[in-house]
């Protein structure tokens, strides 16, 4: 009876093999730090508080050179912003528009416009950073091989370079980043924000609440998924069962 | 007769649409008592699981359809809106998405069934190479179903495989052209494969059909590997295997699930979330899981020609499998030698899959150029050869017997003379 063993253990590999994979992709950089976050493990949903904050920094900081073009303003009220919140963040900003003479304009945002954009064009934002576009930041979490953690590293991971090392004019050294040279400056430092919740603005805190909000930004459906997700699995557990239970019955008579 | 066929259904309106087209008489032939072997294992449920996945795939693809724009400016924020905007379009997209590597696994372990057990073997050679057509059909439809989100490995993997036409002396460079629509992957290049990922599936439902009509010619094969003899070693499909079945759909949704609803991105590449750059090649162009084996293959040639062949050789091999095999014997059960060897060809390519995720360096190379060769080396050389050497266990004389030979030291001997069949 070795056989069935070990084409059960055949099956394992083959089922295991893809597992195997994604690590072997991993980059030659340091350890990912360890940091844990509130949208992990199958209950994990995203603080509603380190959203907001997450979007403040956002706002205050990362948007003046990234763009996040798959979100709306409207999107907004799922980190807990009310609608004259959300109103009044979108009038803030202006959006080309054509007036009723048919010619160019501009207008104050609404809840249904994109978010707005540093740069009219990629041209206009290579320009403006030394020959590299910011990449845009709706998916930037998904994109990235680590994903949150390894947004958070990059944002926390910039340090001196080593002895021996020169980092050339117009590149940053950051431990994390694969090859080290990253194009971006240190985007935030300890009070790069001021919050208004008490809670206080560390380097630390201010990259991991940025990331939470990336994190959301990039996968806005995910508290939804998971709790469909455990309901779900409940009933397949639940189907299973009876269908064996069936199938024990049906074949009761057999053997 | 009168043209009319003799339904037996007692519903009248049954009875006047079979006996007008006859479906349900077909069905109940078919799927109702159709015999089928009793002894099967939990390893026959995978073609079930792979029908199952085709028509999840059809019906997810369908409603992705609506929503997609096959357009190179509007693809990638197309399937981004779908994520977003579109009711449930998040599950619909995810579990297609995810749904591609289920259905890869199932048909791999289906195909694993089919080798150990000899399937392939007489009078099923017909159905194996029918197989084989499926598992091409469904590489054309998940490499250009890939190639849709417009990302970053979309576009390059598109680039990569199309490219591989050109190492075809003379016509090559010809062809790519003319697959591209275009001198790069470009928008024709997307259009088309738009258009064939929404045709192939159905093409795969229609040899799908000569699969199942070649497998009720035949019977099915089961674990012994030996023929049906009589009544005894067989079962009405329904309620039996309806019901085992179910069981395997059962647990194959709930792996899946866990895949759409718990990880969903863990079996992509996170390089698929950049839009598509032309200009900008990423570090490692790596295909998806299903594919590394045969991507492995493809560079432990150092021969752009030479790799490519053997590529297209590895599935080439299964088509003459049944006559590559000299052994009369059907499962493995019954091969001492066969029975390891198989293993160690999984285990060839669980390394090359492995290898294919890695940059082609160092040990890689080696590891890669071992079990490339161990994998032809397997079809093309041990089978032809084993079947003439080696010694296969004694076969039991039929289905419904073996159970006396449990524990009994051996199978019946050859040459006993047949026993009256007893109700097992």
């Amino acid at each position: 009876m070795r056989a069935p063993y070990r084409a059960a253990l055949a099956a394992l590999a083959l089922l295991a093999a893809p597992l195997l994979v994604p690590s072997a992709r991993a980059q030659e950089t340091p350890p990912l730090p360890n940091v844990s976050w509130s949208f992990e493990g199958p209950f994990g949903t995203f603080d509603r508080a380190a959203l907001q904050r997450g979007f403040l920094i956002y706002k205050n900081v990362c948007s003046a050179c990234h763009s996040m073009n798959l979100l709306y303003y409207r999107n907004l009220s799922a980190i807990g912003l009310s609608d004259a919140q959300i109103k009044a963040i979108a009038a803030s900003v202006q959006v080309p528009t054509i007036d009723d003479s048919g010619q160019p304009a501009e207008r104050p945002g609404t809840p249904a416009d994109r978010f707005h954009a540093p740069f009219p064009n990629d041209t206009a934002a290579k320009a403006a950073n030394n020959g590299a576009v910011p990449p845009d930041q709706s998916l930037l979490v998904n994109a990235r091989e680590g994903g949150p953690t390894y947004v958070y590293a990059i944002l926390t991971g910039y340090t001196d370079a080593p002895a021996g090392v020169t980092v050339p004019p117009g590149l940053f050294y950051n431990k994390y980043f694969p090859g080290h040279m990253i194009h971006m400056p240190p985007p935030l430092q300890a009070d790069s924000v001021s919050y208004t919740d008490g809670v206080k603005p560390t380097l630390q805190q201010e990259a991991h609440d940025v990331t939470t909000f990336l994190t959301w930004a990039a996968n806005p459906n995910m508290e939804e998924r998971k709790r469909m997700g455990v309901k779900v699995v409940l009933f397949l557990v639940f189907l299973t069962g009876i269908t064996y239970a069936v199938k024990r019955r049906v074949w009761a008579d057999v053997h | 007769m009168a043209g009319l066929h003799k339904s037996d259904f007692k519903n009248p309106l049954v009875n006047w649409v079979d006996s007008r087209l006859p479906l349900f008489t077909m069905m109940q032939k078919e799927y109702g008592s159709f015999p089928t072997p009793k002894n099967f294992n939990y390893f026959w449920n995978f073609g079930a699981l792979a029908t199952v996945a085709l028509g999840i795939m059809i019906l997810t693809g369908i409603f992705l359809a609506m929503n997609y724009t096959p357009n190179t400016d509007m693809a990638f924020d197309s399937v981004q809106r779908i994520m977003r905007d579109v009711n449930f379009g998040w599950l619909i997209r995810y579990a297609h998405m995810n749904g591609a590597s289920m259905f890869f696994i199932v048909v791999y372990i289906h195909i694993f069934r089919g080798l150990y057990y000899g399937s392939y073997k007489k009078p099923r050679e017909l159905l194996w190479m029918i197989g084989v057509v499926l598992l091409l059909l469904m590489m054309a439809t998940a490499f250009m179903g890939y190639v849709l989100p417009w990302g970053q490995m979309s576009y390059w993997g598109a680039t990569v495989i199309t490219n591989l036409f050109s190492a075809i002396p003379l016509v090559g460079h010809g062809i790519v052209t003319w697959l591209w629509g275009g001198f790069s992957v470009a928008n024709p290049t997307l259009n088309r494969f738009f258009s064939l990922h929404y045709l192939l599936p159905f093409v795969i439902v229609g040899v799908v059909f000569l699969h199942v009509v070649a497998l009720h010619i035949t019977g099915s094969n089961n674990p012994l590997g030996i023929d049906v003899k009589s009544p005894q070693d067989t079962l009405p499909f329904h309620p039996y295997y309806t019901v085992k079945d179910s069981v395997g759909v059962c647990v194959f949704l709930l792996v899946w699930a866990l895949f759409v609803f718990f990880m969903p991105r863990y079996l992509g590449d996170p390089n698929n979330f950049i839009p598509a750059d032309p200009l900008q090649t990423p570090a490692d162009i790596v295909p998806e899981w299903y594919f590394l084996p045969f991507y492995a293959i493809l560079r432990s040639i150092p021969n752009k020609l030479g790799g490519v062949t053997l590529m297209f050789g590895s599935i080439a091999v299964l088509f003459v499998l049944p006559w590559l095999d000299t052994s009369p014997v059907r499962s493995a059960r019954f091969r001492p030698i066969y029975r390891q060897l198989v293993f160690v060809l999984v285990l060839s390519v669980v390394v090359l899959g492995v290898v294919g995720a890695h940059r082609p360096e160092g040990i890689w190379v080696v590891l890669g150029r071992v079990a490339t060769l161990y994998y032809f080396l397997h079809f093309l050389v041990l089978l032809p050869l084993l079947g003439k050497i080696e010694q296969p266990l004694p076969l039991p004389e039929s289905i419904s017997r073996p159970v006396l030979t449990r524990g009994g030291g051996g199978p019946l001997p050859g040459g006993a003379p047949a026993q009256p069949m007893e109700k097992p």
